[in-house]
Order: C-alpha cells, then structure tokens, then sequence
C-alpha cells in the first residue's frame, strides 16, 4: 500500500481516532470538532475557544441550517453530497436543511488530498461516527428540555422525539447548553447505525452541487477576480526542464492596449524554469501583447527527445537489471527455465494528455503579510510547500481559496500553475490573474507517461500456470512530484506504487516477478501526471490483455481462464474490512458482467465480445471490477465500432448510487476514449498536440451502449473515481480479436493498426 | 474604439481593440463567468452563446461582428435560471464538474428550436460540437429528450385549454 493511503486509512485503522470529538455551543451556533487528546477532560465552552483548535466538521446554526465543512475538492464526483450524506444519515438531520461549503486550506482540516478514488474510503467511519456523536448529543440535551429521560428519547429529521412531544434542533441549539466531549474510546464504541437501518446512504437523492451549474453560477478558479487586478498570460520554454531566457524583444507589444511588461520568473522551487509572463490590464490584451513579444532561449536538454526514444529507452530499462521487484517470488528464474511453454508479449501506450476543460489558472495576491491564491486544486498537502519555496516564506503565510475544479482527472494534483502567479504578484507587488492557454496547458501538462511492458508467463505440461512474469517501464509521478510517497521494493530500490499498481493482481499464478522501472527519459522530458487511475491505466492494459493471450494459449476460455486463477486463498484471500473476500470477489463480478452480457451467445460476423476485470487502485482499496466490450472490426477500413460496455461494479457500500453511476459512466467513457480516441506523441521535447483540431477525445456519437450494474453488499465502501478506467480498453482490445483475430498491443488501438494486421 | 451591441436585454457600450473575442468581452469586461473559455479555436463549444438566436462559439468571434447584435448568454436564457433545459438538466443531473455545461445547455436550446422533439443522431449531430470531458453524454442527451418531451406537452395542453376556450366561446 502507498504510504499516502495509509495516511488516508479510514479512521477505525489509524491514530485518527486518537483525536476525540468535542461539541460546544459556539457565538454561531453549535459544532462538533475534533479535538486534541489533551483537552478531553476539559471541554468546557471557555476552553472551546481558548484552548483548542478543533477541525470543524459541520455546524448547526440557530435555525436549524446544517452546514457541512467539505475539506475534499468538488471536480465533479459530487463529493460534498456523498460525505454530507454519511454525516446527515448517523445525525438523522433534515436532508432539506443541510447545505455545503468547501473550504479553505488551514491546518484544522487536517491532510488535504482529493484522489486516488479515496474520499468515500476513508471519510466513511469519520464521518459517522461525527454524525452518530452529534446525535447524541443533541438527544441529551434535547432530553433535558423536554424533561424527559434521553433513554425514551429518539431523533429523525432533525427532531429529538419522546413519545408525542419532540423538539427540533433548531431549538436545542437556540436554548440548550452543548457541551459534550466524546474520549477516544467512546467514540470507537459509538454505535453506528447498521446498515438496514440507513435512511440516506444508498438512497438517491440530487446533488446539491449541480443546480447553479445549470444557470452559469458555479464559480471555478478562472472566474475568481480581486479589485484592480493585473491579467497574466505566461510564454513556454520549448522544454520542460532546463530551460533559460537569453533575450526578450517585447517592442511589438508595446503599442497593444494595457500592455504593461514582460516578466521573467525567477523562481526558487525551480517549477517555472524559463517562464516569462505578460502583464497587461486585460487578459484578451495578455494575449495579444504575448503573440508580439520576441523571447529566445537556452533549451533544456530534452529538446530533441521524440515519443520512439521515450519508448525504446524504456525497452533498454526492462532489458537491464534496472528498477524495483515489487514482487520476487522464490525460484521465478528457475520456474521459467524449466518451464515446457513459455508465454511473452510486449505492451506499449502512448502519451496522454489531460486536457481539462479549464485550463489550469490562478489569481495570486498578497494581503496584510498573507499570500493569497485562489484556484482549484486537489492536494493542498503537496502544493503548499512548493508556494512557500517559491515564495521564500512558511507555509502559514499562505492561504489557498477553495474554488470549484473545471476538470480534475488528476492534472491539478499539484498546483504547479499557481507559482508563476505568486511570483508574477510578488514581482508586481499587484494582484494578478494568470491563465494558461490551451496549448500552454497540453504543452506543460502532466501527462500520463508512455509506457512499455513485457508480461510472460510459464506453463508446465499439462498447461497448468506455474509462473509470471510483469516488467513495466515508464516516466513516475511520485518520483518528480512526491518523492516522499515512493515505496521501497524487495532488492531495496525505490518505486512509485501509483505507477506499478495493477500489476499486482489477484490471481494464483505461481512463481511472481513484479519490477517497476522508472523511465528517466521520461522524467528528465516532462512531468509525469497522475491521470485517472495512474499505472493501471497501463499495468492493467497489459495485464488482461495478456491473459486473454494466455487463456487462448491454453485453448481455455477467457472467462474461464480467468476464473480458474482467481483462488481467494493464500494472499489473494483479501483482509478485513477493505478487501475482504479478497479474488472471490472478483470472480463474483467476473460472471455476473458474463451473464449480464449472454457471454456465450453468438454474435454477427466480424463482431466479438471481449472482457476484462481490475480491482481498481490499490491491493488494499480494491474496487473490484469486470467489463465485456461487443465491438464490430469494418475489415475493409478497419475501422472499430464500440456497440456495448457491460460493467459490474463491487464497490462495497454505495452511498450516492446516482452519483457512483455517473462517475462509472465518466470513467469507462474515459477508458474508451484513451483506448480509441485519444493519445500523443512527444516530438522534439514536446507533446505533438495541444489542441482539439488534432487531440480528438470521444464525443457524444462516439458513445457505446453502457450497462453498469453495483454490486448490493454491505462491505466497506470503497472508490469509484477511476477504477472503470483501466478495465475498459482490455476489454475492446480482446474483442476486436476475438472479432477478426488480430491483436493489439499498442494504445490507442487505430483503425490502422487493424487494417495493416488483416492486409 | 467602442462597440455597442445587446446582451441578455440590454445594451452595452464597450471600448476594445475590434479583433477582440466576444469571449473575453463578455467574462472580463461585462462579467458575466458562466461562459467558458477552453479551447479558444471554437471546438469544445464552451463558449456557446446565442448571437441574434443562433448558437456561436464566443471565442471565435470577434467584437467587430456583433455591432447592434442581440447577444443571449447562460445567465439570460431563462430570468430565474428555469428555462425547460435548466430543469431537466437537474432531472437528469447531467453536470459533473460542469465547466461546459453553459455551452452544452445553449447549444441544446439551440438544438431544439431546429428539432423540437430530436432524434437521437440530430442530438448526437449537433452536440458533437460540444466537448463534454468528464463524458457526461449520455445524461446530456436524456436531459434534451427530457427537455423536448416537456415543452411539447406544454404545448399540447396549451392547445387543448386554446381549443377548450374557443369552443367555450361558442
């Protein structure tokens, strides 16, 4: 497991609960906070605010209006509504009366992080049991007004109600006096509503995220302003690293309405290296003045590097001894060597871009010795001290503003895009509002790196798998970004389990090697990103694909394949809570999405059904996973038509069932596009395309018939962000051979591949 | 030099250089966000305004072109944000992080004064101009349909109570 979700484990696991809960009336009203162990036996009202620093979690004020404090980024997972549903559940609130706010980074709301498909996980028993301790709270002192003993007692909808008298909690909070504190041990002793008995999780409802973004409302990053702010349009170095400015012309600029000037970022966390900005009073004058102005520059040493040396250099990794055994299994040499059949195959992706629809952006400012930045973004924890080294100053003197994410997916886990804000505003000494263009996003986008994989497998005599094999090469995120996060592997060397994971699957295939190997071409090129779902975007490619090959190696069904290897016993018997059940899951899964999609039924000619599973992101997290794809091959052309995507989802306990649907949905189409429709090339240092006349991702027509079903259980809820994601391409790419018997092992599949392979 | 044009009912007077996009006019001079830059070479549709009725990509327009033109943006379709497509865009609940979602609702009132009840390849016709990147199509095209099944039976039981009137008056 990463150590970055072993941060995030969910609060019964970890030192979280070490921190026991404190309700108090406030001037406002009443909250229910985390609060030190040291202060538990001391919660009075006084010492509430003199004393402790509490992480505020929600919030009723005097008329009843439950306010829920969400600390995750809202990107379009509707995630507010989910975590606000988990607390209002276990505090019987009022649906109608809750509202959300998303806040601001300060250090009371703890590690911040939205990805990884995390939120739910490990929100989950937190958020209970804040809402379970704050019922309780108000039942007693609902109770003592009503004059009645809190044992007759019982709340729903904001109601605490003793046989025919009730009392709202409106009320409670306007006359009672609140203060409660909750110990350690009470709280792990909270009684947590079974799951029969929820009244909200698992009920549908309308996101509470999604009105004002009908009407033009919803306010992201690019629409934050500040009075009299400056307008910023940055100017690229050809490469990513290395980078300086030799000379700047700006004489055509000059006659451009409200051009002001032409910075040049000297920058201290070296993440702008090479970057000047242009300021002007407008941004559409940004924009002109900046197409005007002359800039030539030292180039970094990667301006030459092409897509093929990215891959071929990853090919030279595998061939050497290079990287880190996240698995090593005793005697896997010596299982291959006397193998009587041995299986090998070689996977490739290309380069990816994010391509969120806002460009990344930011307004940067500084306000009575506190820097200000109001963007999106997803992992505050990171971002921070990047701004504090690039600006010289603690971390405490800056404040990130909360805005709704225009497009996530991964691109704005580090908040790179706000350091040449701030440092364009400290240059100033004048607000400035800083966006990327299009083609400045695609350009310095985190991409998600190409890949190259050797997968083998050793069969014995009787075709019975005795060994494995999985080498995967390609540029890290966490190595750049979050060395800290990188793990360490069997022979001691580093690796990113972000990029590897996948890799390490379910199934009982003997003798295992699993080596992760850092493409430094790659990182030395770009920045590697982490999109939607990270490596198993190109592990679990490689992965099911392979195992399509080696069940038609076998003469054994894919299916059926499958299923053979999926034996929940030994490592592959999964844990409580997060994997219990562990491969028996995943087979569960497997032949529903089969029965779901008549797997054995036959199809019209050069039609295939093809099929594939994951578990999502993590061995720990898992989400388990299995998609069928029906595709029809055009033999002449070549040309892939997507007609159906069966899903079957086990995500354990569903809390927003329409908001898991629709994020499934996102996620699979991201998985068609990236399979079919999308992807790049580095040439000369940079990615090829930068904009949507040449970056082509799926469209509404391009959208298959979509069948996704979850899986009713109570088990610990899990992600739901990117794991039908990976599953998707391995599906279509088994189908198309399954449709016309050719193989694909290079992402995006094109209509040119399959027509070179049948011609 | 100034240009004067309305927009959502009124009119305005700016003062730009005339190859400067309505894009830009429209989000930093008259501050109206909900129209989106994204793309900025009219292909994602995020920026779809209506230009005297017509859906156009904001971007790619010049201010120079909409002299005394009738400009409607997110925010005036509909004074309390209640057009018929607003509504059954919450019925769906068709937005995730909704950054094209102005573009796309604009684009689909656009879509349905052409085709008043769409078929699935003339929503899939028109709102392939559209770029939805958390790809949630599906939910927009039942949010048209929803859309386009609404406004007719609102117009069928306006002529029904017309009809009922006339033959009243009788």
């Amino acid at each position: 497991m990463s150590k970055l979700s072993r941060l995030l484990q969910p609060m019964s696991n970890t030192g979280l609960s070490r921190r026991g809960f404190m309700i108090g009336a406030t001037g406002t009203g009443f909250t229910l906070a985390f609060m030190p162990l040291i202060a538990q036996s001391c919660a009075t009202q006084s010492e509430i605010h003199s004393n402790f620093e509490p992480t505020v979690w929600y919030a009723i004020d005097p008329s009843g209006v439950i306010t829920v404090n969400v600390a995750e980024a809202e990107m379009g997972q509707h995630i507010g509504t989910a975590l606000a549903r988990i607390i209002a559940d276990e505090l019987e609130a009022d649906w109608l009366n809750v509202k959300l706010r998303y806040v601001d980074t300060e250090a009371k709301f703890g590690y911040r992080v939205t990805g990884g498909s995390w939120s739910i996980w490990h929100n989950f028993d937190l958020l209970s049991r804040a809402g379970a301790a704050g019922k309780q709270a108000l039942i007693e002192e609902g109770a003592k007004l009503l004059g009645v003993s809190k044992f007759a007692c019982d709340a729903h909808k904001s109601q605490v109600i003793c046989k025919d008298q009730s009392i709202s909690y409106a009320e409670i909070v306007r006359r009672g006096d609140i203060s409660r504190s909750f110990s350690e041990d009470e709280l792990l002793s909270m009684p947590i509503k079974h799951p029969d008995n929820r009244s909200l999780i698992g009920v549908d409802t309308q996101a509470l995220d999604i009105p004002e973004k009908t009407t033009g409302q919803a306010i992201y990053g690019i629409d934050a302003s500040y009075p009299n702010m400056l307008y910023g349009k940055p100017i690229l170095p050809p490469t990513r690293y290395g980078a300086s400015i030799t000379k700047i012309d700006d004489t055509a600029a000059l006659g451009v309405a409200g051009y002001q000037q032409t910075l040049i970022l000297q920058d201290p966390s070296n993440t702008v290296p090479g970057w000047a900005v242009v300021v002007a009073d407008s941004y559409h004058g940004a924009l002109r003045a900046a197409s005007l102005v002359k800039i030539t520059w030292n180039a970094g040493g990667s301006a030459t590097v092409s897509e093929a040396d990215i891959l071929d250099h990853g090919v030279k990794l595998i061939n050497s001894k290079a990287g880190a055994l996240l698995i090593e299994d005793d005697n896997v040499d010596m299982v291959f060597k006397t193998a009587a059949d041995v299986l090998s195959e070689r996977y490739t992706t290309s380069t990816v871009l994010h391509f969120p629809m806002e460009p990344v952006n930011a307004l940067a400012l500084e306000k009575n010795g506190i820097w200000e930045i109001h963007t999106g973004n997803q992992w505050q924890s990171l971002t921070l001290p990047v701004y504090a080294k690039a600006l010289g100053v603690a971390e405490d003197k800056i404040l990130m503003r909360t805005y709704l994410i225009g497009g996530g997916f991964g691109r704005r886990l580090l908040g790179d895009y706000g350091v040449p804000a701030l440092l364009a505003a400290k240059a100033l000494g004048k607000p400035i509002k800083l966006v990327l263009s299009r083609e400045d996003d695609s350009r310095f986008d985190s991409v998600r790196s190409a890949s190259v994989q050797e997968l083998s497998m050793a069969f014995d005599k009787q075709t019975k798998v005795v060994g494995m094999q999985h080498h995967a090469a390609a540029g890290w995120p966490s190595e750049v970004m979050a060395p800290g996060f990188l793990g360490t592997g069997k022979n001691g060397e580093k690796y990113d389990p972000f990029s590897i994971s996948g890799a390490n699957h379910w199934y009982s295939v003997g003798a295992h090697r699993v080596r992760a190997i850092s493409n430094d071409l790659a990182n030395s090129t770009f920045r590697p990103g982490w999109l939607r779902s990270v490596g198993p975007g190109w592990t679990n490619w490689a992965l099911e694909s392979f195992m399509d090959e080696a069940a038609h190696r076998s003469g054994v069904d894919p299916v059926e394949f499958r299923l053979q290897h999926l034996i929940s016993q030994g490592i592959n018997k999964g844990e409580k809570p997060n994997s219990v059940g562990g491969a028996d899951r995943l087979a569960h899964v497997l032949r529903r999405a089969a029965q779901k999609s008549s797997w054995e039924s036959g199809l019209e000619a050069d039609t295939g059904r093809g099929v594939a599973i994951t578990f999502g992101q993590e061995r720990d997290m898992p989400t388990w996973c299995a998609c069928v794809a029906v595709v029809r091959v055009d033999r002449q052309t070549g040309h892939i038509t997507l007609k159906k995507l069966t899903l079957v989802v086990d995500a354990g306990i569903i809390v927003h069932p329409d908001g898991a649907m629709a994020q499934t949905e996102g996620a699979a189409l991201w998985g068609v596009s990236m399979a079919l429709h999308e992807g790049t090339r580095f040439k000369n240092g940079e990615v090829e395309d930068t904009n949507l006349d040449t970056y082509t991702p799926l469209r509404m027509s391009d959208v298959p018939d979509l069948d996704i079903e979850f899986v009713k259980n109570n088990y610990q809820s899990v992600g739901l962000g990117e794991p039908g994601t990976t599953v998707v391409a391995p599906a279509i790419g088994n189908a198309i051979y399954s449709a016309v018997g050719v193989r694909l092992r290079h992402l995006p599949m094109t209509s040119a591949d399959i027509k070179a392979e049948l011609s | 030099m100034t240009h004067s044009f309305r927009i959502n009912g009124r009119t305005v007077n700016t003062e730009v250089p005339l190859e400067t996009s309505l894009l830009w006019v429209i989000r930093d001079e008259l501050g109206l966000k909900g129209t989106k830059y994204s793309c900025g070479i009219g292909q994602c549709g995020a920026c779809t305004v209506h230009i005297d009725g017509v859906a156009t990509r904001a971007c790619i327009t010049p201010v120079a072109a909409i002299e005394n033109k009738d400009i409607t943006t997110i925010e005036g379709l509909d004074p309390d944000g209640e057009h018929v497509l607003q509504k059954a865009w919450i019925e769906a609940q068709a937005p995730q992080c909704g950054y094209c979602q102005s573009g796309q609702i604009m684009q689909a009132a656009s879509l349905l004064k052409t085709y008043p009840n769409p078929t699935d390849a003339q929503i899939d016709g028109v709102m392939d101009g559209n770029l939805c990147r958390c790809m949630a199509y599906i939910r927009i095209r039942k949010a048209i349909k929803l859309a386009a099944e609404q406004t007719s039976q609102i117009q069928q039981s306006t002529k029904a109570a017309s009809a009922a009137a006339k033959s009243g008056g009788r």
